[in-house]
């Protein structure tokens, strides 16, 4: 564990904030068989660099857990289109990690998840897209929910955890119930019912996408109740869309203090959009070392702590409890990534978060067609 | 609760943070940071003991009565169950 001090010793509240990373997304490719309207991925890459090498994950694996790093989520795009992927499976065990794979589960086939769970794979993660398979393959862009409901089966058969996520909007929030209903027939020991998070794609989507406080309110209710009713047998977490909050979320749980992705290509970010705040630089593991980056780069340390804070996060009580909020959504919403995130209704750009909120509510009722994500435009790399 | 056989649940894992030297439980995409006495605990959680039998080898270790550590592994144990990260049996789990 590295502690530092972020602070001077005239603010003895902050002295013992530290930083250590726990958990590494690992994006391993940008390539999905999905074209989800909200995805995270960025809408392109800048140049056509080639994905990192097994070789070069594997280094970034034993690099992450020297660092203290305990969890690696094998993310993407879809990670299973990494014919290595039992192979860096193989390496995060090896250094000890907790392996997770986050995954449409296109691809999940019973062969190919024989093969993940000999590599050591410890827990698997699904998306659902919908309760229901006409709406749930509208969203994807796929036929995809009758492969996801087969690969649950196999996940559960093969003895995986499972999660079950599913990233709530408009058009499926009001199937709550419904969500926690397929969660237990599947046999998952978490769900996680995310409420978008309005970023690329989802933001280029939001007069689409975004629920009305009413539908909120009511979900909220639901999943509390299903939390209280499953308590021990799953684990409900529902998390709520900070457009509708008074107070932002800890992105992060603080910027570069205890999560990092590395993307596709290797440049590594405090989280996995990041790459949308164009006044940063990212640096890349093909370059320097993934600790270097931690600790020393400038993408990092630019907003870690509380000293780049302006008011009114810097004399705010709550500085060290939700950091100022998310900085791609300050960056987003009002063009400077160290303002307080707008989802706060402390921030002086609040009024234009709410006026964006109201003519989402203006669109509510009609259904365009989604926007769909494309490739960003990652090149495979074959293996070596 | 004292006749139930306590099991660690199979997606969580016990390890040793690289870091610190301290005791770590993961699971599914989260953690948990132990103090000693509940990693003590936890490792004996086999799904075989009964609590009585796990309540006696604490005593042992940590030299204390049994009557005094036995609400402090009870509800640690109930802490952990109601996270889904222990199961408390009925009947001791068969197998060697």
């Amino acid at each position: 564990m590295n502690p530092q001090p972020a602070e001077s010793a005239q603010k003895p509240s902050t002295a013992f904030f530290s930083h250590r990373p726990f958990g590494l997304l690992a994006e391993l490719t940008y390539r999905c068989p999905l074209h989800c309207p909200y995805c995270s991925n960025p809408s392109k890459v800048s140049g056509k660099y080639p994905e990192l090498t097994t070789g070069e994950w594997k280094r970034v694996l034993k690099e992450a857990a020297g660092m203290g790093v305990l969890h690696v989520l094998f993310s993407g795009g879809e990670p299973l289109q990494r014919s290595d992927l039992e192979e860096l499976i193989e390496g995060g065990r090896q250094y000890g990690l907790y392996t997770n794979l986050i995954t449409s589960a296109l691809g999940f086939s019973l062969e190919r998840a024989k093969d993940l769970k000999k590599a050591g794979l410890d827990s698997v993660q699904i998306s659902f897209q919908s309760s229901d398979e006409g709406l749930a393959d509208e969203i994807a862009g796929t036929k995809a929910h009758r492969h996801k409901l087969e690969a649950a089966r196999v996940a559960r058969e093969l003895g995986f955890p499972l999660t079950v996520n599913t990233v709530l909007h408009r058009d499926n929030i009001d199937q709550l119930e419904s969500l926690v209903e397929l969660a237990e027939k599947l046999g998952a020991h978490r769900l996680e019912l995310a409420n978008t998070q309005y970023y690329g794609w989802a933001f280029q989507n939001k007069n689409r996408l975004l629920p009305t406080r009413d539908q909120v309110d009511k979900a909220a209710l639901r999943a509390t109740e299903a939390r209280t009713r499953l308590q021990g047998k799953m684990e409900v977490i529902y998390v709520v869309p900070d457009y509708y909050a008074d107070r932002p979320k800890p992105c992060m749980n603080g910027w570069g203090r205890r999560y990092l992705t590395v993307n596709p290509i290797g440049d590594v970010l405090p989280c996995p959009t990041s790459g949308e705040i164009k006044s940063l630089r990212f640096e890349n593991v093909r370059e320097k070392g993934l600790d270097w980056i931690w600790e020393k780069s400038e993408a990092f340390n630019r907003f870690r702590g509380t000293e780049w804070m302006l008011d009114p996060c810097r004399s705010c009580d709550r500085r060290e409890i939700d950091f100022g909020g998310c900085r791609c959504q300050a960056a987003l919403l009002t063009g400077d990534p160290a303002q307080a995130d707008p989802a706060c209704d402390l921030s002086p750009h609040r009024a234009g978060l709410l006026k964006m909120v109201e003519e989402a509510g203006a669109n509510f009722g009609s259904r365009p067609a989604y926007l769909y994500r494309r490739d960003p435009g990652s090149k495979a790399v074959e293996r070596t | 609760m004292i006749g139930s056989y306590p099991k660690l649940a199979a997606r969580a894992r016990l390890q040793t943070d690289p870091l610190t030297g301290k005791p770590a439980l993961l699971y599914p995409e989260g953690l948990l940071l132990l103090n000693p006495t509940a990693a003590a605990i936890l490792e004996l959680c086999d799904g075989k003991r009964d609590l009585a039998g796990i309540i006696d080898r604490l005593a042992e270790r940590f030299k204390s009565p049994p009557e005094m550590i036995q609400p402090d592994v009870e509800k640690c144990l109930l802490e952990l169950r109601a996270k889904g990260l222990v199961q408390i049996l009925d009947v001791p789990e068969e197998g060697a």
